[in-house]
């Protein structure tokens, strides 16, 4: 009696969960609206058939639950019944599957002459690469992938030379354009989902795979990773930006060609030791930090990490977060190395400069930061050396005050909250995991064993 | 995956064979008292058709790593093996030791125990000598630089060697059972299982042998 | 003709001489089922265990210093792993299929006694070896359950160094003894048949688990050669799935290895073992439901027939997991439908359970309460299952949260009600006491309203979009605040059927002892196991001479008969004589 009612209200209870929830689809942004159409149809007929049986099972269970003196009905089988039954659920299967079948075909088959725009997964960030003027992409191979060479492109191969490579996590399209996506990935899987187009692929080291649609309104999308792809999984974000035409081709046209990239001006240390008179005031004459100025060891840390930060700073994805008092000092410091020159000088005399391991000013529990650590080493390395792949910086022997303080930086989103620090946005992420001040001093204890 | 599902239908065929008989459109409420199977159980021993099983789950194995072989080996860096000459000579030998077996089988139905006898040492030794023989074409290719992580190839051929040379160490550990038996003086009729059960096992391994090894030849 | 008693003449039975070979080494198969399952039971309780940890994160993210990325990835792995092969497997056909195939079947024990024992005791090795990975640095593989390469094998994988071999090693080990189990299930079945017991007239608990155990046998070997490939890529180096990448910013030696190849040979493993799980479910539910309903299974033949189309097809729709996997997609065309055809026998089965119900006499006892909710859960997980096997639905949905749900509530919640049902309905029998029905109540409600507020919500999660195997949301452009608010009464929601587990677990170790005296069939059941002349039954099951099987396995309220049930090994005349005397 109760089971029987339980049934019914249970019933009746997900058809107005069904309808009341405010959760459901995204609004599309694509043209795939016949896979939502897909998915009403087998929504409706599914949804008909739950409660069809159910309240049947229900009503069955009230009808003919035990009571004094009753007894079962003997009727081994009704084989019309049976056959009856079948062929419904037969014409109900057919009526999902044709309709699923016909819209397959039409993700299946890309239209001719469909633009097609290449994008790589790594662990765990994102990158593209678009054809260039000749509309063929160069080839790639695996063995080439490397810190000059992170696309792995093939220097001999023509096609190439004008690809444009975009090592950013956002990309930009242009709407109402239909797009062929070429999926490829550096090392493990992953899958490229753009919630609001709806369609999604994995991307397979070692093949190629595509998936098409076309964006129908602009805006800016998510990128979410949607295949387990190690622990930084759930990190691994970019963006799709989807522009008039005008407008994307600006964006496209701020991007290098494969060939510009290999042109390499030679670094300046000496003009870089002369813009580093400003930089030596608070960092010190050689780079070695001042926690009293709330400025950190600079010498030992990569390059195209300092690179990425100065830029940051300038574009203001750093230091502008009105809580980032020392941030908000250090941008127009940066502002002052005036183009990309100027910061690659500075670089290379920073990099000249001695390495020596910082203070360690931070107490904690190491053997307990250590576990922590397991995390973070999928970056930074277990030694904390840092990885150009992951865009981790190093962590070993650097001013482990400022380390603890970025880390609150993150999590209170005063860092890693811009649109344009992305990579700082997966470290606000990742540094969620260390949920008080506590796993914050073990975890940076542990680093300073290091 | 063709090789397997060709394998699955060829066990679905052993099913329905098996199933047709046994009237599975029978209304079985109808029918009452101590009715027997419809098909007489023949005397199959159980042994036997737990070894039957058995076989089915070995062929499964190798049917999938074949398929596995012929997917990997559509792939571009497929560098395949020389065939090593040792092979031919290695296959005669199982070949005879599964002859051997053949006699042992035979032997026990005329009750010749001494015909068992020799024939198992004979089958017993001639499967040493195959394993041992696998062993040195392992070495001969280790020498001539076909190391197992340089190509697919490679790795395929030392894995299904090492996978086939496993199940015929396990048969001989039975064998080693069985003729200890033969040797402390069970009678003819108390073995004739055991030795049967031994020579399918090796007549199948022989076959799958051929198999593979045609599969190496022809790739 | 004389008929040879095929059931007696198999072996002669192993006598047992101490406490240690009747107990612990012991070959009787019903002293095997229950090792198999407390085992079995125990492994999934620490599973049961890792998924609140899980739950806590997703419910309550910023709060337990304890659950890192890396520990969740790890939770992630185990609990499902642990969860599909090493408790649902070995409970259904270890356990289940030990416990009731003799006595079922009218036989002494399992045709090979030994080789069944040692198939425990493998089993027990596999899982030793698998917890050896929660004490080994590094711990346990997070490469997730399908432990996909290369992910699995990579520094970035927690567990990458150790967790994923000892995994791989535990897998190998579980087939191995599965291998053992499986050929006793079967060639029992095939040989010991007592007098009388034709196939038509098998429980349809018997011939799903046939089936299942079928499937097993030749299914695992795929598990088994991916796994064994893949230990080869991780120690020699060879590159059977690895092809040439990146990893922590060095190129790796491997080259020109197809990591969709595993992905093939694991699901041609990894469907099989969803029906793997779920036949064995669905005969015993059906006896459960045929039992409590006092009526006959509805449509006995086309149960059996659906079975074993089920078992078919089930080999050749692998490769509807892989939908967006990168494999050729005109697949896609094929595996669709073949996946919407499995349908069909499936919702034939439903239907015949509803209408075994209809017109029935329906007891609502414990057992029965727990194989109807499986009834009404299982509706629903197939039902969703229609979006995902439909290749071109399953594209927004698939590695969402509507998966996730998906595949608990056909494969996690419908078999685990079934895991209930059976406990309760077969305890009387294994331990020879009744359970306390009171506690019984407490568990079903809990568990049943528990696991569907649970699941039906998180369906909505995938309609959003929230991908699974997420260790934290984060913000996002499309998902919607109170999504955080469903995944914390999501996780309530899941620590309250947590801990109604542990009702279930007192009432059995407190009846086991304390329980009322249950009769040898309480429940007035037709099946052979009920008519043993010992209860529990004793070694050997059946005293001097085996039962003789009169009739198929559901007479249940026949029209005329004394009782509203005929034992399968009751005679025409017993049966009616008296009747009629009414």
């Amino acid at each position: 009696m109760v089971l029987a009612v339980v049934l019914a209200l249970l019933v009746i209870g997900s058809v107005i969960f069904h309808f009341w929830s405010p959760w459901w689809f995204t609004p599309i942004a694509s043209n795939w609206g016949s896979i939502d159409d897909t998915v009403e149809i087998t929504f409706w007929i599914t949804g008909i058939v739950f409660v069809a049986i159910n309240l049947f099972l229900a009503y069955a269970v009230f009808r003919y639950r035990k009571k004094k003196g009753s007894k079962a009905h003997y009727e081994p089988e009704n084989t019309k019944l049976e056959i009856w039954l079948t062929v419904i659920t037969t014409v109900g299967v057919v009526i999902l599957l044709a309709p699923g079948l016909i819209v397959w075909a039409k993700f299946v088959n890309v239209p001719e002459g469909t633009a097609e725009v290449e994008v790589i997964g790594q662990q765990w960030h994102w990158s593209y690469r678009f054809p260039g003027v000749d509309g063929e992409f160069g080839t790639i191979d695996p063995k080439l992938y490397s810190f000059d060479n992170p696309f792995g492109m093939n220097p001999d191969d023509p096609n190439g030379q004008d690809d444009i490579l975009v090592s950013s996590q956002e990309v930009h399209l242009p709407v109402d354009e239909p797009v062929k996506i070429l999926l490829r990935s550096k090392d493990v899987l992953h899958n490229f989902t753009v919630a609001q187009f709806r369609v999604k692929m994995d991307m397979v080291p070692g093949l190629v795979t595509y998936m098409w649609f076309t964006p129908t309104r602009t805006g800016t999308f998510d990128v979410l990773c949607e295949e387990l792809c190690g622990v930084a999984h759930y990190a691994m974000r970019g963006r799709v930006v989807v522009d008039e035409a005008d407008a994307f081709q600006t964006w496209l046209s701020g991007h290098p060609t494969y060939a510009e990239t290999l042109i390499k001006i030679p670094a300046d240390v000496h003009a870089g030791q002369a813009l580093y008179a400003v930089c030596s005031a608070c960092h010190g004459p050689d780079g070695g930090g001042n926690a009293a100025l709330n400025a950190p060891k600079l010498a030992g840390q990569h390059a195209w990490y300092l690179e990425r930060q100065l830029n940051n700073y300038k574009a203001g994805a750093r230091g502008t977060h009105e809580d980032d008092v020392f941030g908000r000092q250090m941008a127009p410091m940066a502002a002052t190395l005036v183009d990309d020159a100027a910061i690659a000088n500075v670089i290379a005399y920073i990099d000249t400069l001695p390495d020596d391991a910082a203070p360690a000013t931070v107490t904690g529990d190491a053997k307990r930061g250590k576990k922590l650590y397991r995390t973070c080493a999928a970056c930074h390395a277990p030694d904390a050396r840092g990885i150009w792949s992951q865009k981790a910086p190093r962590l070993a022997g650097m001013s482990d005050w400022y380390m603890s303080n970025q880390i609150k930086n993150f999590k209170q989103g005063i860092r890693g909250t811009h649109l344009k620090d992305t990579y700082g946005g997966q470290m606000a992420l990742m540094a969620r995991m260390l949920r008080n001040e506590q796993d914050i001093n073990d975890v940076i204890a542990y680093i300073n064993t290091l | 995956m063709i090789v397997t599902l060709a394998f699955l239908v060829v066990v679905a065929i052993i099913v329905v064979w098996w199933l047709l008989p046994q009237n599975l459109t029978a209304k079985p409420w109808l029918a009452h008292g101590p009715i027997e199977d419809p098909r007489p159980e023949r005397d199959f021993a159980t042994a036997k058709i737990g070894l039957w099983v058995f076989l089915a789950v070995v062929s499964s194995v190798f049917a999938l790593f074949v398929s596995a072989y012929s997917i990997r080996m559509e792939l571009a860096d497929w560098n395949p093996l020389p065939d090593p000459k040792l092979l031919w000579i290695n296959t005669g030998v199982l070949l005879l030791s599964s002859a051997a077996f053949q006699r042992a089988r035979n032997a026990t139905q005329r009750e010749q125990l001494h015909g068992v006898r020799t024939s198992l040492i004979a089958a017993g030794i001639l499967t040493f000598a195959f394993l041992a023989g696998q062993l040195l074409v392992w070495r001969q290719l280790n020498a001539s630089g076909y190391f197992i992580y340089a190509n697919p190839a490679n790795a395929f051929f030392y894995l299904i060697t090492a996978l086939h040379g496993l199940h015929l160490l396990g048969g001989l550990w039975v064998w080693s059972r069985t003729t200890y038996k033969v040797f402390s003086g069970a009678e003819a009729s108390k073995i004739a299982l055991s030795v049967e059960l031994c020579t399918i096992y090796w007549h199948y391994l022989l076959l799958v042998w051929l198999a593979l090894f045609g599969l190496l030849l022809s790739t | 003709m004389e008929h040879i008693a095929i059931a007696d003449q198999v072996h002669e039975l192993h006598h047992p001489k101490s406490w240690f070979t009747t107990y612990i080494w012991s070959q009787d198969h019903k002293v095997i089922a229950v090792q198999y399952t407390i085992t079995a039971v125990s492994v999934g309780l620490v599973a049961l265990g890792m998924s609140l940890l899980m739950r806590l994160q997703l419910g309550f993210p910023d709060t337990f210093s304890f659950i890192a990325p890396y520990e969740y990835y790890q939770y992630v792995t185990m609990h499902g792993m642990i969860m599909v092969i090493y408790l649902l497997t070995a409970l259904f056909l270890g356990g289940f299929g030990n416990y009731l195939i003799p006595l079922m079947l009218g036989a002494r024990d399992m045709v090979f006694p030994y080789l069944n024992m040692l198939s425990f005791w493998v089993y027990l090795l596999a899982v030793i070896v698998l917890m050896a990975s929660f004490f080994i640095p590094g711990g346990p593989t997070g490469a997730g359950w399908t432990l996909y390469p290369p992910q699995a094998i990579l520094a970035g994988t927690p567990g990458a160094d150790g967790g994923i071999f000892l995994m791989l090693v535990s897998l190998a080990i579980f087939i191995i003894a599965f291998t053992m189990g499986g050929l006793n299930y079967v060639v029992t079945v095939l040989q010991a048949r007592t007098r009388g017991m034709t196939l038509m007239r098998m429980p349809l608990t018997i011939w799903a688990i046939f089936t299942a155990t079928v499937l097993g046998l030749l299914a695992f070997p795929a598990l088994f050669v991916s796994a064994v490939m893949m230990s080869l890529d991780m120690k020699l180096g060879t590159s059977f799935f690895m092809p040439a990448i990146l990893s922590m910013g060095e190129t790796l030696d491997h080259d020109g290895g197809s990591p969709i190849l595993f992905q093939h040979l694991f699901w041609f493993f990894g469907h099989p073992e969803v029906y793997i799980v779920a036949l064995p479910a669905f005969g015993l539910v059906s006896d459960v439901l045929s039992c409590h309903a006092r009526k006959s299974i509805f449509g006995y033949r086309m149960m059996v027939w659906a079975i074993l189309a089920i078992g078919g097809i089930s080999f050749v729709v692998w490769a509807h997991h892989m939908y967006v996997s990168g494999m050729n997609p005109y697949f896609g065309f094929f595996f669709a439908t073949t996946t919407l055809i499995i349908a069909i026998p499936t919702a034939i089965k439903v239907y015949n359970w509803v209408l075994t119900l209809w017109r029935g006499n329906i007891h609502l006892t414990v057992p029965m309460l727990f194989a109807i909710a499986f009834i009404f859960t299982f509706i629903h997980g197939g039902l969703t299952g229609l979006f995902l096997g439909n290749v071109i639905v399953d594209v927004p949905l698939s590695d969402t949260y509507f998966v996730v749900a998906h595949f608990h509530m056909v494969m996690g919640v419908s078999p685990v009600l079934v895991v209930f049902a059976a406990l309760y309905h077969w305890f009387p029998k294994i331990t020879g006491k009744m359970f306390n029905k009171t506690l019984g109540m407490i568990h079903f409600w809990l568990t049943f309203l528990g696991t569907y507020a649970i699941y039906l919500p998180m369906h909505y999660l995938g309609f959003l979009g929230v991908p699974r195997r997420y260790y934290a949301l984060g913000s996002t452009d499309f998902i919607p605040e109170s999504a955080q608010t469903l995944n914390a009464g999501i996780t309530v929601a899941a620590l309250i059927v947590g801990t109604a587990q542990l009702v279930f677990i007192v009432n059995m170790i407190w009846s086991m002892s304390k329980g009322k005296k249950a009769g040898s069939n309480p429940w007035g059941a037709t099946t052979l196991e009920w008519q043993t002349p010992d209860t529990p039954p004793k070694h050997g099951n059946w005293g001097p001479t085996l039962p003789v099987v009169h009739r198929w396995a559901y007479d249940y309220s026949v029209p005329g008969a004394k009782r509203d049930f005929i034992p399968q090994n009751e005679p025409e005349e017993d049966a009616s004589a008296s009747g009629n005397r009414d």
